[in-house]
């Protein structure tokens, strides 16, 4: 009998072999160091994970495995809690051995749907067919820059109106850094009387109590899209034991959306000083900023402007902080803004509790966007009532509409709240463009529906599109002409869900896929959307979920012969 | 009015409406729990009882009155006048609706016959999906325990709780978005090729098989199902046994109190030893003329080449017959036995019993000798007792922990998962090891100190505490003795001073000595660091000793727990297979307890405490023992400088091996007594937490293997004992007798219960958890405190000999191989004999990863592969001792520690070279097994 059973060859397949390290990928000692380098003395915080991330994405324009691995390591974390948030993010490209690294330049063309009015798909596959090696061209979620459409970003340089023309160049010639127009720095805004109210309520002149109720008083409401009264929710979250700490969304993503943009580029002080009077009249210890990582230019002006605000403070200022998203339109989503911040995959959290109660850190939380807090200063200098003294048709208080799509000046129009499209389009908006005749309208953003024209006297404020399953959300109006589709732009909005869904839960994650396959089809399944319908509205952990199906629905409603 | 406590609000009944019913529910249970509590099913997938819920797959949707959209009931709890409906047309369409969608993406071909995705959906008649399927991805069977199908994967992310909340591994990841989100393993690395440890919590915790066993196990249909306890480490989990035929098909952990479900890779994946075809099946009897000599190897597949089969009554009258001749001889010291810690505490008191009563002396040891000898000897010193304080899972409650010396990670795993459960909920865990392992990313202070100067780091520290006015006075007045000169001895080293020695900042020593100290409730864990050196017991003491002076003790989460290595070294150890002591640690030279014994067992006994393991060894060589009986050890792979050990068992004129298989120690028997493995008997183990735990037989003996109660019985006999056990119950309840720590357990409470923990000194006392509340079980009831100096290694690295060799185990590897290199999945993930050094020094000597290197000791030579790891000091070489091809303790050193008599395993001077000659495999180990039993 053969005693010696291991001179046997071994079978293939499963062959035992020696490992020549611990199991698993080993931390490369080169990448180690460079991340040593990169770090360098920068806390190693979990919550820091994405700013680090950057980092390496800002270096390599990718992030190779071994660095991913090093940064774990670094960071005190496992290498797959840096893996899954580094491929939650659009921003982020992970690469393993094997992959082909990007090209040195990336250009982005947004696809959504103004962009895609006007021209998108061709622009990219124009774009895509001229440029040359070391470019690489892919298609982008909403960058915020509808009034400029089709836009196209060259590194993280916008371009207004994209054509070829206009971009072959600034490739050519390397330009890729976003340009920072005039805006009001910090000694212009004060000489005018900017943190002068700031100055005051830090110096114990101003009443936290009367301050709030100028708040309350004045009707002002969340204008993140979700409309929960601003001073009341100062007054919940001050309830709430210390410490609290503030978060501030400017990850403006909801398709159709500019306005935060739009102030934060003429004016970055107003909503800075809101959030320092709001953060002494709630108590609140730290101040977070989210910006989205599209808004470059904001970034740069934020940095240079926070900088100036802490050499020579007006005031005590409590610690802010400026964090950078990394391409997620989820992280937009209060709750998932929040993880982002903690330096996780932006996956909305479940209710209760609520952000007031346990929000970032675990800690409540005064979550507000930009806007919002813009208008702290105007309303306590000019009181409740000149805020509330606006409005039409019965509405109270003022709006800032994001216009884009078939009309002659898109933009951003403050306007009174509760004013029809219709008059928007005609008072502020110069009237449609030549040739086209007004069709239907997204009064909301990509979540807030879909109305024929016909329908173009309801006003829009909170609360008065409810009854037709739409609402204002953040006052993205998107104007659709006699040359568009509803069907067409309910795809393209259920695509951008789709791809956006965080993946957390089934009726989004799965939902928007199935719903995306259906309304592909020229005639829609219509039964079965509606049932689906329901679920993903009912059943979906936050909005995005849950107002995904409103664009299928409304054009069911008031668009039934697109589809049938 | 006192504000209420969270327990007595988690106890207040909520009353409020379900399907309209009035119902009660709790503020610690969530709407599922309270339904299910009322009969009310709720279908769930991402929800299961043990992990966190997280509300992510919608399947469990409610309508709640006053809310816009449905809620999630595993989320959400109940509310004083809550109305909840679960089952109206909206809630039930979006829980089909749910359902329908996963449907959707799933194979046809199923890789479970347990999928809760179908189940429910049967209940709620959910048809053919509608929706067209996503595109599905490749299986990856790149694991040897694990397939994983992601084609059945429905995103519920049971698995990566599984591995990063209850298990900690921190392997599976949720990775992409949308619909492309994915369970990955560390960087989308094929399984097999990830960090994966094979704890398989995530394939227990799939429920739709995208995660199960590999080569289809969980698609055959169980016979039955049996309960029992895992046969590796000493942290005693339960498991269940899934039987089908004379098969072990898989195992699954079960709630047992040490492990609530959890397992480790040997628990889960190695279980198929006992069928593996080297198994002895009949009792064997040397041929003549086979030498007997150190160097004489076998292969274990071709026992008759130098046995021949006997009958058992040949082999049994031979193998006493023999034994009782030599003790008539020479004398009753001639004799000795060694027993095992991996057989029950029934077997180890009949082991001990036969020893004490029929060869008649005390010279009966095991592999405790091994391993915890210098804890035990320096606990029973300072407090008589040599079990913990503290139960492992009392971390949880602990503000500290230092765990020093110790691998949990690889040796008491589940034990690692609460350590690591208690870190991640805030506990500042202090692990000082000179080997940086997984567990170190978990460390608030990772202090990774040169080998052999525990005492320094220990003795620094308390200087630290005395000196800044930190340690407990009261404590230390009511409750220990000594104190005074330990505090004169500790002024000697500040920690300044031992920062060189031990080369930990002192600023680091002080840090982490206030935390120790300041805290409200630190505990103490450490394992074979400690014990296994010259100064092991000093080791010891000095942590008894920063215990008592900062009153860390006999409060929950404080206390002492030297982590028992097997599954039942507590329990043969308290069952008095040592041989100083009878059961229940009563000295052999007191003659109170002599009395006792002699009274229970009717029999005259030896006085004079016996011989420890290598003294054994010693007094062969030295012609004084001339016959041994040896149950379930391999001391020929196990003992310091192995090839002494060998030639000495090699001289023996008799040798009786009761074994499974034919192992290295077998090499030298005249008789082989085939015996059981874990799972075809019934018995009890105890844990490191002293949990009396009961194993089922799940399994009849192969061939003609007898269960070891019979055997030993039977030897007993045929060397004159009138024994007549009728099964483990009769054996235990005479060591009832004997040990007033267990006189409390019934038979029948083991059988209801599985698990009573001691002391349980009365029928019915539910059992002490913690111990030395409020005094110690000393004479004066106060623990005594013993102040040490350093003691150096006995071997040193010098020029020659210029590493330090450590040894010990590796995750997938029990003890010395002979059970683990036969289990397929086990041997196939580590399959061959590697030896840990720190890439530089790798590179130092010129070799590269994965080369072959040569390590030499002044004992011995072994040639193995290299891996480089960069947890292992520089300077330092770390083998286990699990590779009969590079047997590590062919290189130990066989000195002792003068209390314990634990040979110096950690530390002894060698030297690495590039190169060398590979000593062939033989007929295990290296895969072959897996392979085998893929291509049938």
């Amino acid at each position: 009998m053969d005693n010696r059973a291991s001179h046997e060859p071994q079978p293939q397949g499963k062959r035992a072999r020696v490992r020549a390290t611990p199991k698993g990928r080993q931390v490369d000692p080169n990448a180690h160091k460079e991340i040593q380098s990169l770090l360098k003395g920068a806390p190693r915080r979990r919550d820091l994970l994405i700013e680090h991330l950057h980092k390496i994405q800002d270096r390599h324009g990718c992030i190779p495995a071994a660095h991913v691995v090093a940064l774990a390591r670094e960071m005190g974390l496992a290498m797959t809690e840096v893996y899954e948030v580094a491929t939650f993010y659009h921003h982020f490209d992970v690469m393993k051995e094997g992959d082909t690294p990007p090209p040195p330049l990336t250009v982005r063309v947004c696809e959504s749907l103004s962009c895609e009015l006007a021209g998108a798909s061709r622009l990219i596959r124009e774009l895509a067919a001229s440029a040359g090696a070391g470019v690489r061209v892919i298609p982008a979620p909403c960058v915020g820059r509808c009034e400029q459409a089709p836009v196209a970003v060259v590194g993280q340089n916008p371009v207004a109106q994209a054509t070829v023309e206009k971009v072959q160049p600034l490739i050519a010639a390397g330009k890729t850094r976003c340009p920072v127009g005039k805006y009001i720095t910090y000694a212009e805004y004060r000489r005018k009387g900017g943190y002068r109210i700031a100055a005051e309520c830090l110096a114990g002149k101003r009443d936290a109590e009367d301050l709030t109720k100028t708040m309350e008083d004045s009707g002002l409401r969340g204008l993140g899209g979700a409309g929960f009264p601003a001073g009341r929710k100062w007054r919940a979250v001050k309830a709430e034991p210390a410490p609290r700490l503030m978060a501030i969304n400017i990850d403006e993503g909801e398709v159709g959306t500019f306005k935060d943009r739009y102030y934060l580029e003429r004016d970055p002080h107003r909503f800075l000083e809101g959030a320092i009077i709001a953060a002494w009249a709630v108590q609140i210890s730290e101040i977070y900023i989210y910006l989205r990582d599209e808004y470059a230019g904001c970034r740069e002006i934020l940095e240079r402007e926070l900088t100036a605000l802490r050499t020579d403070p007006p005031c005590p200022l409590p610690p802010i902080y400026l964090r950078r998203g990394a391409g997620a339109y989820i992280c937009g989503e209060e709750s998932a803004m929040i993880e982002s911040i903690e330096g996780k995959r932006g996956m909305p959290r479940l209710r209760p509790p609520y952000v007031a109660q346990v929000g970032l850190f675990g800690y409540p939380t005064l979550e507000h966007n930009m806007e919002t807090l813009h208008w702290v200063r105007d309303i306590l200098e000019k009181g409740a009532s000149w805020f509330a003294s606006h409005g039409r048709h019965g509405r109270k208080g003022l709006r800032s509409f994001s216009v884009s799509g078939r009309v002659q000046k898109p933009g951003v129009h403050l306007a009174p709240a509760g004013i029809t499209v219709k008059e928007l389009i005609e008072e502020y908006c110069g009237g449609m463009l030549p040739g086209h005749e007004f069709y239907a309208y997204l009064p909301g953003g990509a979540s807030g529906g879909i109305l024929p024209a016909s329908m173009g006297d309801i006003p829009l404020d909170f609360d008065t599109l409810n009854q037709y399953g739409c609402f204002i959300g953040s006052a993205a109006v998107m104007i659709l002409s006699d040359r568009d589709k509803a069907a067409a732009a309910a795809r393209n909005l259920m695509k951008f869900f789709a791809d956006e869904s965080c993946g957390q839960c089934t009726p989004c994650r799965v939902g928007t896929a199935k719903a995306l396959k259906l309304m592909e089809a020229a005639r829609w399944d219509q039964p079965l959307l509606e049932e689906l319908s329901v679920a993903m509205a009912d059943a979906s952990i936050c909005g995005l979920g849950q107002a995904a199906p409103n664009p299928i629905r409304c054009v069911a409603k008031y668009f039934p012969d697109e589809i049938k | 009015m006192t504000a209420m406590t969270k327990e007595e609000l988690a106890a207040m009944p909520i009353e409020f409406k379900l399907n309209g019913r009035d119902v009660v529910g709790y503020a610690s249970e969530t709407l599922i729990q309270t339904a299910k509590r009322h009969g009310v099913e709720i279908p769930h997938l991402c929800y299961k009882e043990g992990l966190r819920p997280d509300g992510n797959c919608r399947a469990c949707m409610v309508e709640i009155k006053g809310e816009r959209v449905l809620a999630p009931s595993c989320c959400r709890k109940p509310a004083k006048g809550m109305e909840v409906v679960t089952d109206s047309a909206r809630a039930v369409h979006s829980q089909k609706m749910v359902l329908e969608l996963l449907l959707s993406d799933l194979p046809q071909e199923r890789h479970t016959l347990a999928s809760e995705l179908d189940k429910w959906a049967a209940k709620l008649k959910v048809g053919s999906p509608r929706f067209a399927p996503r595109h599905q991805p490749a299986a990856d069977l790149s694991h040897h325990g694990i397939a994983v199908n992601l084609d059945s994967c429905i995103q519920c992310t049971r698995c990566v709780r599984a591995c990063r909340e209850e298990q900690v591994n921190d392997v599976i990841g949720y990775a992409f978005r949308g619909e492309h989100s994915k369970i990955v393993f560390d960087l989308d690395d094929p399984m097999g090729e990830s960090t994966c440890v094979a704890c398989g919590e995530c394939v227990q915790a799939c429920p739709t098989g995208a995660l199960m066993p590999a080569c289809g196990a969980g698609m055959i249909q169980p016979d039955k199902k049996v309960h029992s306890v895992c046969p590796y480490c000493g942290v005693g989990c339960q498991l269940t046994y899934a039987v089908k035929g004379d098969k072990i098909l898989y195992v699954e952990g079960r709630d047992g109190p040490s492990n609530h479900g959890r397992l480790c890779v040997k628990g889960r994946y190695g279980f198929d030893y006992v069928h593996h075809k080297q198994r002895l099946t009949k009792p064997l009897i040397r041929k003549p003329g086979v030498p007997k000599q150190a160097e004489f190897t076998m292969d274990p597949a071709n026992p008759l080449e130098y046995f021949r089969e006997a009958s058992w009554d040949e082999a049994l009258d031979l193998a006493a017959g023999k034994l009782k001749a030599i003790r008539d001889q020479h004398g009753k010291q001639a004799l000795a036995g060694f027993g095992s810690a991996k057989g029950t505490n029934e077997e180890a008191y009949l082991f001990q019993k036969l020893v004490r009563a029929g060869f008649g002396s005390n010279n009966v040891d095991h592999c405790t000798r091994l391993c915890h000898a210098s804890s035990v000897a320096a606990l029973m010193e300072g407090v008589a007792s040599g079990a913990v304080s503290n139960q492992v899972n009392d971390v949880a409650r602990a503000e500290v922990i230092f765990l020093i010396g110790a691998n949990p990670v690889s040796n008491h795993p589940v034990a690692a998962t609460w350590i690591k459960n208690a870190a991640r909920n805030g506990a500042a865990l202090i692990y000082a090891d000179p080997r940086r392992s997984e567990l170190s990313r978990h460390a608030r202070y990772m202090l990774q100190f040169k080998p052999d100067t525990d005492v320094a780091l220990l003795n620094a520290m308390m200087h630290t505490i005395v000196h800044e006015g930190l340690v407990n006075e009261d404590f230390i007045k009511s409750r220990t003795i000594g104190y005074e000169e330990l505090k004169k001895n500790v002024a000697g080293y500040s920690p300044e001073a031992m920062a060189p020695v031990c080369g930990i900042p002192a600023k680091t020593i002080r840090e982490v000595a206030r935390l120790f100290a300041k805290s409200k409730s630190s505990m103490i864990l450490w394992g074979m660091g400690i014990s296994q050196h010259i100064h092991g017991t000093d080791n010891a003491r000095c942590l008894i000793a920063l215990c008592m002076i900062t009153g860390q003790i006999g409060r929950p989460g404080t206390g002492l727990h030297p982590l028992r290595g097997q599954n039942n070294v507590q329990g043969a150890s308290d069952s008095g297979l040592i041989p100083m002591v009878f059961p229940d640690y009563q000295r052999v030279d007191n003659a109170d307890a002599r009395a006792r014994f002699e009274k229970l067992w009717g029999a005259t006994l030896d006085p004079k405490p016996g011989l420890t393991v290598v003294e054994i060894v010693h007094a062969i060589l030295d012609d004084k023992i001339r016959g041994m009986y040896i149950m379930g050890e391999n001391p020929a792979m196990s003992d310091p400088d192995a090839h002494h050990a060998r030639a000495a068992f090699a001289k023996l004129e008799h040798l009786v091996v009761q074994e499974i298989f034919l192992t290295e120690t077998c090499y030298y028997a005249d008789v082989i007594l085939p015996a059981t493995a874990w799972p075809e008997k019934v018995g009890t183990v105890t844990n490191t937490d002293r949990m009396v735990q009961l194993g089922r037989k799940a399994l009849e003996p192969p061939g003609d293997a007898r269960e070891d109660l019979w055997i030993i019985q039977e030897i007993a006999r045929r060397v004159g004992l009138a024994w007549n056990y009728h099964g483990p119950a009769d054996v235990f309840n005479e060591m009832r007798k004997g040990m007033n720590s267990i006189a409390g357990i019934t038979w029948e409470r083991l059988e209801e219960e599985s698990c009573v923990t001691y002391p349980c000194e009365k029928e019915g006392d539910p059992g002490e958890p913690v111990v030395f509340v409020d005094r110690f079980p000393t004479a004066t009831g106060r623990a005594k405190l013993v102040p040490v100096d350093i003691i150096p290694a006995a071997e040193r690295p010098d020029r020659e000999f210029p590493f330090v060799l450590i040894t010990g185990r590796q995750l997938e590897h029990w003890h010395t191989g002979a059970i683990t290199r036969r289990a397929s999945v086990l041997d196939a993930i580590e399959s061959e004999p590697v030896a840990s050094l720190h890439p530089l020094d790798l590179d130092a000597i010129g070799a590269k990863p994965g080369d072959v290197i040569t390590v030499e000791s002044r004992r011995g030579i072994i040639s193995l592969y290299a891996r480089a790891d960069d947890g292992t000091p520089r300077g330092a070489v770390f083998i286990p001792f699990c590779f009969y091809e590079a047997a590590a303790n062919l290189l130990t050193n066989p000195v002792l520690d003068p209390f314990g008599k634990i040979p110096e395993f950690k530390y002894c001077a060698v030297k690495v070279t590039h190169g060398g000659e590979l000593t062939p495999r033989s007929s295990y180990g290296g895969g072959q097994t897996l392979a085998r039993r893929q291509i049938a």
